[in-house]
C-alpha cells in the first residue's frame, strides 16, 4: 500500500516542502490519487477524478518550481465542487439534467487557482444544484462522512451542499477544496466534518462560471484543514471580475497575514436570539467555551440583539427558491444536457425537466414559481425582500455600535445519519440545519466555521464567526484563536 | 392558504415540469408544509421598509461599447443534444 502520510500535510506545510524540493508536485499528486482510489468507493466524495490532467498539471508545477517561478499554490492538489465550470471536464452540479455537460470555458474562481499553480484532482460530489444540507440530493448518491460516532458503524452525512468538498478535505483526499454557500453550504458541512470553511462577503469571489442557484445569495469560498489554509485558498479564489458585475472592486488582502494576529481589544458580540429552543446542551456548552477563549485572548465580550434572526430562514425559503426557479429555467433540453423526447416542444420541456431534476430541486422550483406567480408576488416575495432589509439592518446596527465580529454556533447538531427518517418526512426539518448560517447570506456578510470540539459521541462541532462586509481578515484572526484553543480534529480511518 | 392538487398542477405547468397525480398529491403536502413554515413572515411589521435589491452597495460598471467576444458558434452548440449546422434542433414549433 502507498504511504499516504504526504496527504496529511497542510497546504502551508506542503508549500514549504515543494519549494524546498523535499517533495515533488507529481509525487504529492500521485499520493492523493492513490488515496482517492482507495477511499472513493466508500466515501463517494468525487464524482469525477481527472488523474491524467492532474499529473500533467503537477509536472508543469514541478517545472515552474525548478525555474523559480512558483505561484502561490504551486503544486497543491485541490478538489473542485461540481458546481464550478471546468473546461472539458465533468460539470453537472451533481444533477442528471446536465448529463454529459463539459463546458468550453473555465470559471473565474478555478481559473484563478490554476493561474496560481494549483493542481485539479477532480470534481466533488454535492447536493443537486447545491440544494440540500446532507449531500443526499445528489444524482450520484450520498457522500459518506469520514467521521463515525464512537463504537458505531452507522454512516453519517457530511452535511451539504458542499458535502463532497468537506468529506474529501477531512478524509485527506485533497489538500483543500472549493465550495459554495447560498444558505450555509460551506459552513454547515465544514462544521459536520471538523474542517474550516469560510463564506466570504457577497461580491468577494466572482460568480462567473459557477452554476447559479440563487444569484443574490450564492458565494464561493474554500474548505480547508485549518484556518491558515483557508486564508491561503481564499486569497487565490477572490478577485474582481469584469464578467461578474456583482464582484466588488476592492483589493484582495493578504489573508494569511491576519492569521496569528492578536485579537486583544476586539469586541465580540454574542447574539441572544441564537439561543434557540431545544438547543442541545452540548452546543450551548461549546458556545460558552468559545466565549471564554475569546475573552482569554483579550477580546471584550458584549451581549447583542439581532431581533429579526428567526425570520431569516422563512424569508430564505422564499427568496432562494424564487431565484432558483428563474435560474433553472435554462435547463430545457435544447442547449445542453439531458433531453427526453416529447410529442411537441412543451411536452419535451416538461418530460426533460421531470426526468432531469431530483425531488428537492423540483420542490424548490415549484415553491419559487408559486411565490412569484400572479397574485402572490407581494405577499411572499416582496415581503421576504423587506424582511431581508430588516435582517441586514440588525447587523448594521450592531457593527455601528463597535462590534468587530459575532460568535455563534455553526449548526444546531452534529452529523446525523444517512436517510434520516424525520428529515425525509418533513423538508422543513432538513432546512433547520441552516438556522445559524442563513442570516449571513441574507445580509451578504462573511462567515467562517471553525471546529471547536467533539460531542459526547466523538463527532465534531463547529463555531461560527460573522464579520463586517469585506472584513474576512478579522474572521481569520478570531477563527485562529478558536483553533489554537480547541486544537484540530481528525477522523479515525475506517475506509 | 392551502395548495390543492389542481394548484400544484397549474404551477408545475408554469414551471414546465411534468407531474402525474401521485407526484402532485405528494407535492401538495410538501408545498403546504413549506408555505406553512414561511407564513410566520406575516407577523413582521414591514411598513415603510424598502425591499432588498442588493446586499452590497453596487453601481453597474460601464465599459466601452465594443465587441469583445464572439465567433464561438462551435463552442456554443458543442453540448447540445441535437444540432445541425450550428443550429439547435427542437421539435417542430410552427405548423
Amino acid at each position: 500500500m502507498t504511504d499516504l502520510s504526504l496527504t496529511e500535510l497542510t497546504i502551508a506545510d506542503a508549500r514549504a516542502k515543494l519549494r524546498a524540493g523535499e517533495v515533488s508536485a507529481v509525487e504529492l499528486t500521485d499520493t492523493y490519487l492513490a488515496a482517492i482510489d482507495a477511499a472513493n468507493e466508500k466515501l463517494n466524495a468525487y464524482v469525477a477524478v481527472t488523474a491524467d490532467k492532474a499529473r500533467q498539471m503537477a509536472a508543469a508545477s514541478d517545472a515552474r518550481i525548478a525555474r523559480g517561478e512558483a505561484g502561490a499554490l504551486e503544486g497543491i492538489p485541490l478538489g473542485i465542487k461540481d458546481l464550478f465550470a471546468t473546461e472539458g471536464v465533468h460539470t453537472q452540479a451533481a444533477s442528471h439534467i446536465l448529463d454529459g455537460f463539459k463546458p468550453r470555458y473555465e470559471s473565474t474562481v478555478t481559473a484563478n487557482l490554476w493561474a496560481d499553480g494549483a493542481v485539479m484532482l477532480g470534481k466533488l460530489n454535492m447536493d443537486e444544484f447545491a440544494m440540500g444540507s446532507s449531500n443526499e440530493t445528489s444524482y450520484y448518491g450520498p457522500v459518506i462522512n469520514p467521521w463515525r460516532a464512537e463504537g458505531s458503524n452507522t454512516d453519517l452525512v457530511p452535511g451539504g451542499s458542499s458535502g463532497g468538498s468537506a468529506a474529501a478535505v477531512a478524509a485527506w483526499l485533497c489538500a483543500g477544496a472549493t465550495a459554495t454557500d447560498t444558505g450555509g453550504s460551506i459552513r454547515q458541512p465544514a462544521a459536520l466534518t471538523g474542517t474550516v470553511g469560510i463564506k466570504p462577503t457577497y461580491g468577494r469571489c466572482s460568480r462567473w462560471g459557477t452554476v447559479a442557484f440563487a444569484s443574490s445569495l450564492d458565494q464561493a469560498g474554500p474548505i480547508a484543514r485549518d484556518v491558515r489554509d483557508a486564508a491561503i485558498l481564499l486569497k487565490s479564489m477572490a478577485s474582481v471580475d469584469p464578467k461578474d458585475t456583482t464582484s466588488v472592486d476592492l483589493p484582495v488582502p493578504d489573508y494569511e497575514g491576519a492569521v496569528g494576529q492578536s485579537i486583544r481589544g476586539l469586541k465580540i458580540g454574542i447574539p441572544k436570539e441564537y439561543r434557540i429552543d431545544g438547543m442541545p446542551q452540548e452546543i450551548e456548552t461549546l458556545w460558552q467555551k468559545g466565549v471564554d477563549w475569546m475573552r482569554d485572548a483579550g477580546a471584550e465580550i458584549v451581549e447583542i440583539s439581532l431581533p429579526h434572526t428567526k425570520y431569516a430562514l422563512p424569508a430564505y425559503y422564499i427568496v432562494a427558491p424564487a431565484e432558483a426557479s428563474s435560474n433553472l429555467a435554462r435547463y430545457d433540453g435544447v442547449r445542453y444536457g439531458l433531453r427526453v423526447a416529447g410529442k411537441d416542444i412543451t411536452d419535451m420541456y416538461e418530460k426533460t425537466r421531470a426526468a432531469g431534476f431530483g425531488d428537492e430541486v423540483k420542490r424548490r422550483i415549484m415553491i419559487g414559481t408559486y411565490v412569484l406567480s400572479a397574485g402572490y408576488y407581494d405577499a411572499y416575495y416582496l415581503r421576504a425582500q423587506k424582511v431581508r432589509t430588516l435582517i441586514k439592518r440588525d447587523f448594521e446596527q450592531v457593527f455601528e455600535a463597535g462590534v468587530d465580529a459575532i460568535l455563534t454556533p455553526a449548526t444546531p447538531s452534529a452529523a446525523f445519519g444517512v436517510a434520516d427518517q424525520d428529515m425525509a418526512a418533513d423538508p422543513v426539518k432538513m432546512y433547520l440545519n441552516d438556522i445559524f448560517t442563513v442570516t449571513v447570506n441574507m445580509a451578504g456578510l462573511p462567515g467562517i466555521a471553525v471546529p471547536a470540539g467533539l460531542d459526547a459521541k466523538g463527532l465534531p462541532l463547529g463555531l461560527q464567526l460573522i464579520g463586517r462586509p469585506f472584513d474576512e481578515e478579522t474572521l481569520f484572526r478570531t477563527g485562529h484563536v478558536i483553533e489554537q484553543a480547541a486544537g484540530r480534529f481528525s477522523p479515525k480511518r475506517w475506509w | 392558504m392551502s395548495v390543492d392538487i389542481d394548484t400544484v398542477k397549474r404551477v408545475a405547468r408554469l414551471a414546465r415540469i411534468a407531474v402525474d397525480d401521485e407526484a402532485a398529491s405528494r407535492m401538495s403536502g410538501e408545498l403546504n408544509a413549506i408555505l406553512g413554515f414561511v407564513e410566520q413572515l406575516s407577523e413582521v411589521d414591514v411598513e415603510n421598509v424598502e425591499p432588498m435589491t442588493s446586499v452590497i452597495p453596487t453601481h453597474i460598471r460601464m465599459r466601452e461599447d465594443k465587441v469583445t467576444d464572439g465567433g464561438k458558434a462551435d463552442d456554443i452548440v458543442a453540448n447540445a443534444p441535437q444540432t445541425a449546422d450550428n443550429f439547435f434542433l427542437v421539435p417542430k414549433v410552427v405548423e
